[in-house]
């Protein structure tokens, strides 16, 4: 569905992202994880086209995503801080976005109800705390029922009654066989919901397999042990074969 | 497009800052009119407030609403929507209610007083003018993510054409006053837009003879419908460029 081909990324004398060559397939759930600005939400932006390759490219359903724009339909992106007009109204945000797509597909309203978002429609977004805007941020991702989700630490900021809702609609989408990528720094999530790992270090892919082998090679039953596990031994240089980045 | 446009436009009439400019041009304006009944005086104290006000407030709001819109742009980026959608659409939001605001403000007291060609001169000069400034507005934001740094830029350009320029034409002028400068004044000319408008009106007043031989000249060159085809055409150039510079820089811009 998506494939990431040698992606570079230079900011200045940044190197964000190195390389990078990974392949996304419909109907799995990826973790992507790394250490704070190892490179993730770049490889995001760049696969939304916020961001714009230095070199590499990036094909959605085989189609060089350079210079197009049509394929994001088939994005719902949630990102890490949701920025958003700050003098409108969540609900005319909603129906901005709405009426900026030409044919909405089937709207899925799911967690706007679930969330009680149409309740506190007239709130403008500069009043809202963190949590809430990213209960709209989720809300939007999911509205027009995509099939790639892609979602920039989901439950950051979130109750823990939100985080469960948020966990189990994604949950959902995963077993109806979107594709979904999401990054997280807490791994007792990520092992809930992702079936495949990568793992970003200073913009360079150090592993990428699914989480079940991870677990399998370090001997480990929770996602949190084994990543710590490969991560020191990928630091040591002892890294076992098998754990080997291609 | 024309929902990108509806939705900028919307998040500009909030603001009220567009009421307050109207109001502003539409006071300053009647109120010259009250004060004087020769509507060729009044025209060109209005023009003065036109070469001055005119491209600082639309710099000034330009910058401010394109760093103030960041979020939409960011928000429409991850929408199916194609880049020089959103950064036309923001263009046009912009320059229409600028251009809205001008029109409104001088062009009514101007039917109200019967002002004629003159006046017309002045809402052509006044229009060419917003849009020029907008267009170099947009060039100053794409160039850098720092809004001060954006404004400065922005000022800048102003600063430039309203008073550094005429400095360095007058020293060129006077340092070369021995040779025909004509031809050379009316490139010169041309390379700044506020002059390029200052001439097309002052002409339009009937005071050129006050300028002597180079007056005489302009008059011959401006007054001809080549010249105005020459000032147009030269005004539409400063405002395309730096809107196809800005475009392009925004395209390969990192959100």
């Amino acid at each position: 569905m998506i494939s990431i081909y040698k992606l570079t990324k230079q900011f200045g004398k940044l190197r964000a992202l190195n390389e990078v060559s990974l392949d996304f397939t419909l109907g799995k759930s990826y973790a992507l994880i790394g250490p704070n600005g190892s490179g993730k939400t770049t490889l995001i932006k760049s696969v939304l086209g916020m961001v714009i390759p230095t070199t590499g490219k990036i094909e959605v359903d085989g189609a060089n995503i350079k210079n197009s724009w049509l394929y994001r339909e088939k994005i719902g992106y949630m990102p890490q801080i949701g920025h958003y007009p700050e003098n409108m109204r969540i609900g005319q945000l909603f129906d901005m976005v709405r009426n900026i797509r030409k044919d909405p597909p089937l709207l899925d309203e799911e967690l706007m109800e679930a969330f009680a978002l149409t309740a506190i429609q007239d709130k403008r977004m500069h009043t809202l705390s963190g949590g809430t805007r990213q209960k709209v941020s989720a809300a939007l991702a999911f509205l027009f029922n995509p099939p790639v989700l892609i979602l920039d630490e989901p439950t950051a900021g979130l109750d823990p009654v939100s985080v469960e809702i948020l966990k189990e609609k994604i949950q959902q989408e995963k077993d109806k066989g979107k594709l979904l990528i999401i990054t997280s720094h807490i791994m007792n999530d990520l092992d809930e919901l992702a079936t495949e790992v990568v793992y970003l270090h200073e913009g360079n892919v150090r592993y990428n397999n699914s989480i079940a082998e991870l677990k399998d090679i370090t001997g480990e039953t929770r996602l949190g042990k084994a990543i710590a596990q490969m991560i020191r031994s990928l630091e040591k240089k002892v890294i076992p074969e098998a754990i080997n980045l291609k | 497009m024309p929902r990108i446009i509806k939705y900028v436009f919307y998040d500009i009439l909030r603001t009220r800052f567009i009421l307050l400019y109207t109001m502003f041009l539409l006071l300053s304006t009647i109120a010259m009119f009250q004060l004087d009944t020769d509507s060729s005086k009044v025209i060109l104290s209005l023009m003065n407030v036109v070469l001055m006000v005119v491209p600082l407030v639309s710099v000034v709001f330009t910058t401010i609403h394109f760093y103030n819109s960041y979020e939409f742009i960011e928000l429409m980026l991850a929408q199916p929507v194609n880049r020089p959608v959103i950064f036309l659409g923001e263009y046009f939001a912009v320059a229409l209610s600028l251009c809205f605001a001008f029109t409104a403000g001088v062009g009514i007291p101007m039917v109200m007083y019967g002002a004629g060609m003159q006046g017309f001169t002045l809402l052509y000069s006044g229009l060419m003018l917003t849009l020029v400034f907008v267009s170099l507005a947009f060039l100053s934001s794409v160039l850098t993510r720092d809004k001060a740094k954006a404004i400065g830029v922005a000022l800048l350009f102003w600063f430039y054409f309203s008073l550094i320029y005429d400095g360095l034409l007058m020293w060129i002028i006077y340092s070369f006053s021995d040779y025909p400068l004509e031809k050379a004044t009316l490139v010169l000319v041309s390379l700044n837009p506020i002059d390029l408008a200052r001439i097309l009106m002052l002409l339009q007043l009937d005071i050129s003879a006050l300028m002597g031989y180079t007056g005489a000249f302009y008059k011959d060159f401006f007054g001809s419908s080549l010249g105005v085809i020459f000032s147009t055409s030269v005004l539409t150039i400063w405002i395309l460029l730096p809107v196809v510079i800005a475009l392009q820089i925004f395209k390969r811009k990192d959100l």
